[in-house]
C-alpha cells in the first residue's frame, strides 16, 4: 500500500527543472522525508505491512492454536511475549496475524471506493446536467445518514464476510470521493489543456481519464491515505461490535469484544489489540498530514 | 430566501423516504422472511404461508411501504420481538438516555474544539500549532473501543476511581454521574479531534486573508483581530461540521454505548440487527435518517445566520 501512495508525492512537487534526475524512488523517499509526520507514518506502516508479510516467519506459535497450559498465567512471560488470550493462544501470533486482514481489506475498499467515487465524480463534474444532479444528491443522502447503522443492518442482514465488508465500504466511502473528484473537475475542466483536447477532437472518456483525472490526484492521494485510516477504524468497529469478520481467525477488533469483559482481571488482553490498531490509525493519519503539508508547501 | 428553504427541504423529504425504503425493501423484500423470523425455524412451510397470508405480506412491496409509512405518521411502529414492547417506547427510551449523553459531549465538544482549533489555526506552524494538531491527528486515530479500553486500563482497573460501566443504575457504590464520566470523555476525545482539525483549517485560511493583514497592519491589538474579526469567519465552515455532529453523537455511539453498556439507541439498534428484529430495525433507521435530516436543517439555518451572503 505505502509504495504507490508515496510513489505520488511526485505530482504534488514542481517539475525537477536539474539536468540529470535522481532515480524516482530515490526522489519519493526524499519528497516524505521533508516532513516529519510524513516520515513517521510511513515508517509506523512500513513497519506494519512488513509484520503482517513476514508473519508466518516471525509468529512463534500458530495463531488459533491454545496452549492450555499457558491459561493459569495469561500475563506476559518468557514463553509468550504479550501474553495469551483467554484461550490460551499467543497474542504476538494473533497480532501479526491479524494485521493481514486489516491491511488487505481496508486498502482495497479504499481503491473501490476511490475508483467508484472518482468515476462518478468525474461523470458528474464534466457533464454537469442530470447526471451531476443525481450523482450529487444520492451522495448527499448517503452521507447524511448515520453509516455505522447502515453497516449493522446490511452486514447482519447479508452476513459478515471480507468481501461484504469491502463492498459496504466502498459503497458508503465513495460519495465523499465523489464530492472531492467533482469539486476538482469543476475547475479542471476550464483549463486550455482540456479546451486543447477537445479541439483535437478526444473523447469525452478520454479527456476525463487522461486530461483531468491525473491533474486531479494529488488531493486525492491525501485523501485515500486518510480513508485507509478510517477503513481500519471502522475494520476494527466491526469487529468489535460482533459483525465483524468470522471467528476463530484474529481480527484485532473480534480480539477486543472477546476479551474487553475480563479487563479487571486481564487488562493485557484488550490492550494488546487496541495498542496494534490505534498505531496503524495514527500512521496513515500522520502519513496524510505530512502529505497535505508537501503538498501546501510546493 | 424562500426558494432556498423549500429546495432544501424537499431535498431532505427525499432523503427520508430514500434510506427508509432501502431498509424496509431490505427486511421485508421477500415476504417470507418476515413470518418465518416471526414462527421461528421449526414452523412449517404452510403455517409461514398462512401468517404471510393473513398479515398482508404476499401484496407488493410498495403498497406494504405506503401503508408502514402511514401508521409510522400515525405513531403506531409495531411491536419489538427483542423487548416485548411497543417499539415506540422501546425507541423513546433508548434515545431519551443517548440524547443525555450526546448533550453532555456536544456540551464539551464545542468549546473545547473551537479553544484548541482557534489556538492552533492563529498562528500557522508556530510551536503551539503542532502541538495540538498532533493532539488531534492522534486522537482522532484511536477507535473508540481502544480509547475506551485505555481509558477503562487506567481509570477504572488501575486507579479504581471510576466505575467501568454505566448502566445508568446507581449500583455498587457509583453514582450515575461518576458512570457517565468516561463515556463523556471517550466521545470528547474521539470526535473532537476532528473537529479541531476542521477549525484549525478554517482558521489558516482566514488568517491568510487582506482584511486580517489590514487589522493588524493598523496596529488593531492580536487579541481583538483574532476574537472580533477572525473567529467569527473562521467558524462559517466548520459550523455545518459541527451541527453534523449531533447526528453521529446521537446515532453513531454505538460503540461507546455497548464499551460501557450504556442502554442507549445505537446499542438498542445493534442488538435489533443482530436479533433480526424487523420493526425496531426499520423504526430506528426512520428514527436515524429523521435526525440527519433535522441536523441537516439546523446546519443550513446555522450557515444563513453566520453568513449573510447565502441569504441572498
Amino acid at each position: 500500500m505505502s509504495a504507490p501512495v508515496t510513489a505520488e508525492v511526485l505530482t504534488v512537487s514542481p517539475p525537477a527543472t536539474s539536468r540529470r534526475q535522481a532515480p524516482r524512488w530515490w526522489r519519493w523517499l526524499t519528497a516524505i522525508r521533508r516532513s516529519k509526520p510524513a516520515t513517521v507514518g510511513a515508517v509506523i506502516i512500513l513497519a506494519w505491512i512488513l509484520l503482517a508479510a513476514l508473519a508466518p516467519l516471525l509468529a512463534p506459535y500458530a495463531p488459533n492454536a491454545p496452549d492450555l497450559a499457558a491459561l493459569a498465567h495469561t500475563a506476559p512471560s518468557r514463553a509468550h511475549w504479550l501474553g495469551t488470550d483467554h484461550l490460551g493462544r499467543d497474542l504476538v501470533s494473533r497480532i501479526l496475524w491479524g494485521a493481514r486482514p486489516v491491511l488487505l481489506i481496508a486498502p482495497l475498499a479504499v481503491l473501490g471506493a476511490t475508483i467508484l467515487g472518482s468515476l462518478l465524480g468525474l461523470a458528474a463534474g464534466y457533464r454537469r446536467g442530470w447526471i451531476d444532479l443525481v450523482v450529487t444528491r444520492a451522495c448527499d443522502i448517503v452521507l447524511s445518514f448515520p453509516v455505522i447503522i447502515l453497516y449493522m443492518i446490511i452486514l447482519a442482514h447479508f452476513g459478515s464476510s471480507a468481501w461484504n465488508i469491502i463492498a459496504v465500504l466502498t459503497l458508503t466511502k465513495a460519495p465523499i470521493i465523489a464530492r472531492i473528484v467533482r469539486g476538482l473537475t469543476l475547475e479542471l475542466r476550464e483549463r486550455e489543456y482540456v479546451a486543447a483536447a477537445k479541439m483535437r477532437g478526444e473523447s469525452a472518456l478520454y479527456i476525463m481519464l487522461v486530461e483531468i483525472l491525473p491533474n486531479a490526484r494529488g488531493p486525492l492521494i491525501v485523501d485515500m491515505c486518510l480513508r485507509t485510516g478510517y477503513n481500519i477504524i471502522i475494520i476494527g468497529v466491526l469487529g468489535f461490535l460482533g459483525i465483524g469478520l468470522p471467528p476463530p481467525d484474529p481480527d484485532w477488533g473480534g480480539m477486543v469484544k472477546d476479551t474487553y469483559g475480563m479487563m479487571m482481571v486481564w487488562p493485557h488482553m484488550a490492550l494488546v489489540p487496541c495498542a496494534a490498531i490505534s498505531s496503524l490509525v495514527i500512521g496513515f493519519n500522520m502519513l496524510a498530514v505530512g502529505l497535505r503539508e508537501l503538498g501546501l508547501r510546493d | 430566501m424562500a426558494r432556498f428553504a423549500a429546495k432544501h427541504l424537499a431535498f431532505l423529504l427525499l432523503t427520508l423516504f430514500v434510506v427508509s425504503f432501502l431498509v424496509f425493501a431490505l427486511n421485508e423484500f421477500s415476504p417470507g422472511d418476515v413470518a418465518r423470523k416471526e414462527l421461528g425455524a421449526y414452523a412449517t412451510q404452510d403455517q409461514v404461508e398462512a401468517l404471510t397470508k393473513r398479515l398482508g405480506l404476499d401484496r407488493p412491496l410498495l403498497v406494504r411501504y405506503a401503508e408502514y409509512m402511514g401508521k409510522a405518521a400515525a405513531g403506531d411502529l409495531g411491536t419489538s420481538a427483542r423487548y416485548k414492547a411497543p417499539v415506540r417506547t422501546v425507541i423513546a427510551r433508548h434515545l431519551a438516555n443517548t440524547a443525555l449523553l450526546a448533550a453532555l459531549a456536544f456540551a464539551c465538544i464545542v468549546p473545547f474544539s473551537m479553544l484548541l482549533g482557534v489556538a492552533a489555526g492563529m498562528r500557522e506552524a508556530s510551536r503551539l500549532d503542532r502541538a495540538i494538531l498532533l493532539f488531534s491527528t492522534v486522537m482522532a486515530s484511536i477507535p473508540e473501543f481502544a480509547l475506551g479500553v485505555f481509558l477503562v486500563s487506567v481509570f477504572v482497573v488501575w486507579l479504581g476511581w471510576l466505575p467501568g460501566t454505566a448502566t445508568l443504575v446507581a449500583g455498587g457504590g457509583w453514582s450515575v454521574g461518576a458512570q457517565l464520566v468516561l463515556p463523556v470523555t471517550v466521545i470528547v476525545l474521539f470526535d473532537a479531534g476532528y473537529v479541531i482539525s476542521m477549525i484549525r483549517a478554517s482558521m489558516v485560511e482566514v488568517m491568510q486573508r487582506p482584511y486580517i493583514r489590514t487589522a493588524v497592519l493598523k496596529g488593531m491589538p492580536f487579541r481583538r483581530v483574532i476574537l472580533g474579526h477572525a473567529v467569527r469567519n473562521a467558524m462559517i465552515n466548520p459550523i455545518t461540521v459541527i451541527l453534523l455532529q449531533i447526528n453521529y453523537l446521537v446515532a453513531g455511539v454505538v460503540v461507546v454505548e455497548t464499551v460501557f453498556a450504556y442502554p442507549g439507541f445505537g446499542r438498542m439498534m445493534l442488538e435489533a440487527a443482530l436479533f433480526k428484529d424487523i420493526a425496531l430495525i426499520e423504526a430506528g433507521a426512520l428514527v436515524a435518517v429523521g435526525l440527519a435530516v433535522l441536523t441537516n436543517i439546523l446546519g443550513d439555518l446555522a450557515y444563513m445566520l453566520l453568513d449573510p451572503r447565502i441569504r441572498a
